[in-house]
């Protein structure tokens, strides 16, 4: 490969979420009572993939500088596949449609907006319960030859199936583009405004097949805000150990894949090593924390004062 | 939209622009709507109780405004209110006898601002977008204050202190809270009008590269800011600690999003550098008043859910709107 330097310089985010997941997984294994088998794998990979969907939802506005607080939000509550990812794209569409015409903050639109899904997911479904097909559920969280969980496929097939065709295609490069200064992409003739509709609707797509794997690792619907809440928060923390930028225009949404994984290998490794239940929360607080103060290492490289402050 | 003729008019200088008047339009609006589903809307009673309530509210978007003047949020408050009234709370318990009860208030308020140092630190030299670092600084808080309470609602109970300023009062007719409530808005204004500190903050959500140039330490103003919004944060905690008689968990979640509403519904622009106290005012007031009638005309938490979100988006692209892109 010619320019594989510029490969590696461009996918540095990305590969050292990897490789710092595959630290934390072996250390996981390592300490754990029963060691690497597939039930062990199944369970770490359920949550793990829930998280990673939420994370590449959220990759997608934050792409484009903005910000998605709902991805919490929606999906969780409905039933019924098919209508959920329809659901799911609407409420992105929607996200998208009142911040390009209406011209408002992602923050605040979303925090609305959020309110909205969160006042219609309590309206379907105010109690949890609710039946999922277990033959469904039970594909998807169960395991592919014996050995490889499912979920994993599913993640994969999302990455195949939506990342890379929106990558490679003009409206995902786009979106880089915007990120990056939005007046000198317009003034360029990218499409912005379709751009940025784009990112949120996919953004809402991937957030309700996320919702979809949370019933089935569950079994039911639930409308709940604190579920939304932490995986809010998760999914930015996830997203800045990925090596997307927060402030646009570069990273990707494989990146914010190994960030989830980190993340919940992290909660894992509380779990092994007994740590008092009571301390958890603060642990927790501290490490995303930690993870999304890891975007400060962009002031240590800039020579020039004033740039700090764009 | 601001005032720039060399006299400005009466209107003007009370700081009432079109977003302001607007709000003040829908408090109005919704007066009258309420009046219709029931007369007891219009009572002084009815009324007075709603002011009692809407001070919660407005002490803690007094802070708020503060950060969002800046450009900045802080999405911390939630638990910064909590910890506020547990801190409060719990100082009798950890101090001889005169000395908790005196100290009580102060304390949770020290707390509060602690914190929001640390959220101006993270902002202004790690240079981190506040959204996020606030809201990860909202987790640590939450796990101390678990760690604190063992898990469990705390067995400390509000101090006659708190109670008589959250409930009490001392003027007949008029509850106490309320004057608390005009106290900090005073405070707000005197710093954002007749200070330095004040004419920074503005400048430093119009344009912080320009600030820094003209010599404004930034960064100090940053924290200050930070460190208001958490003092004022935790003060409203003591006062709901006061109101409800005792600290909870999870007291502070319901206050984040009206908060950062009252203040944008009032005119404050999100990206900063614009707004006033008045607009506010009438930012909590509406926010209170629709919470109320809502919850009167027994609309299931589903659908008061969804208005809720609605009027605000609604409100903001009436006048919230940004500028194109285009240069």
């Amino acid at each position: 490969m010619k320019d594989w330097r510029y490969w590696l310089s461009h996918n540095a985010g990305t590969l050292t979420a990897l490789a710092l997941f595959a630290v934390m997984f072996t250390i996981y294994i390592a300490n754990h009572s029963v060691g690497l088998n597939p039930a062990v794998a199944t369970t770490a990979a359920n949550k793990a993939v829930l998280l990673a969907l939420v994370a590449m939802a959220q990759t997608l506005p934050v792409l484009t500088r903005g910000l998605d607080l709902v991805v919490g939000s929606v999906g969780t509550g409905l039933l019924g596949c098919i209508v959920v990812l329809l659901a799911g794209s609407l409420a992105g569409f929607i996200n998208g449609a009142v911040v390009v015409w209406g011209r408002l903050q992602p923050i605040i639109t979303t925090l609305a907006t959020g309110a909205i899904y969160y006042g219609i997911a309590l309206f379907i479904r105010p109690a949890p319960g609710g039946d999922v097909q277990a033959d469904i559920a039970d594909l998807v969280t169960g395991q592919v030859f014996g050995t490889i969980p499912a979920a994993l496929f599913l993640l994969l097939a999302v990455v195949l199936l939506i990342w890379v065709p929106y990558r490679r295609s003009v409206l995902g490069r786009a979106a880089y583009a915007v990120g990056s200064n939005e007046q000198a992409a317009y003034m360029s003739g990218v499409p912005v405004r379709n751009a940025k509709l784009l990112a949120y609707t996919l953004s809402g797509l991937i957030a309700a097949i996320g919702g979809l794997v949370l019933t089935f690792n569950t079994y039911s619907g639930e409308a709940s805000s604190a579920i939304g809440g932490t995986y809010t928060l998760n999914s930015i923390a996830s997203v800045v150990i990925g090596g997307t930028s927060l402030f646009g225009g570069w990273g990707s949404a494989i990146g914010s894949i190994f960030g989830a994984f980190v993340l919940r290998t992290i909660e894992d490794l509380l779990f092994v090593f007994d740590l008092p239940p009571l301390w958890q929360p603060l642990f927790q607080g501290v490490v995303l924390l930690t993870a999304v103060s890891l975007g400060a290492i962009r002031v240590f490289r800039i020579r020039n004062r004033l740039e700090l402050f764009t | 939209m601001s005032a720039t003729t060399s006299t400005p008019s009466l209107a003007a200088r009370l700081g009432i622009d079109r977003a302001v008047a607007i709000a003040f339009g829908c408090i109005i609006l919704l007066l009258l709507g309420g009046a219709l589903y029931s007369r007891e809307f219009l009572s002084p009673n009815y009324l007075l109780q709603q002011l009692q309530i809407a001070a919660f509210l407005g002490v803690i978007a007094s802070g708020a405004m503060m950060v969002i003047l800046l450009g900045h949020i802080d999405l911390s408050v939630p638990w910064v209110v909590t910890l506020g009234a547990m801190m409060a709370t719990a100082l009798p318990g950890w101090l001889p006898h005169p000395w908790g009860d005196l100290l009580a208030i102060p304390f949770g308020i020290l707390c509060g601002a602690l914190i929001g140092v640390a959220n101006g630190l993270g902002v202004a030299f790690l240079r981190l977008p506040s959204m996020i670092f606030t809201l990860g600084m909202n987790a640590v808080v939450q796990g101390f204050m678990v760690l604190h309470t063992g898990g469990f609602a705390p067995l400390d109970h509000a101090t006659d202190a708190m109670h008589y300023l959250a409930v009490a009062r001392t003027i007949p007719g008029i509850p106490n809270a309320l004057f608390v409530w005009a106290l900090c808005g005073i405070v707000v204004v005197l710093i954002l009008t007749r200070t330095a500190f004040g004419r920074a903050v503005y400048a430093i959500g119009n344009r912080e590269s320009a600030a820094y140039l003209s010599g404004i330490n930034t960064n100090a103003v940053l924290i200050g800011c930070f460190a208001l919004c958490g003092a004022f944060a935790a003060f409203a905690g003591v006062l709901l600690a006061g109101y409800s008689t005792k600290a909870y968990q999870g007291m502070g979640d319901p206050y984040l999003l009206p908060a950062i509403a009252a203040v944008v519904l009032g005119g404050t622009n999100i990206l900063g550098g614009r707004g006033n106290y008045a607009g506010t005012i009438a930012g909590v007031i509406l926010i209170t008043l629709l919470q109320s009638i809502l919850s009167v005309m027994q609309m299931p938490e589903a659908g008061r859910q969804i208005i809720y979100g609605t009027v605000i988006v609604s409100m903001l692209l009436l006048y919230g709107r940004g500028a194109k892109a285009r240069s």
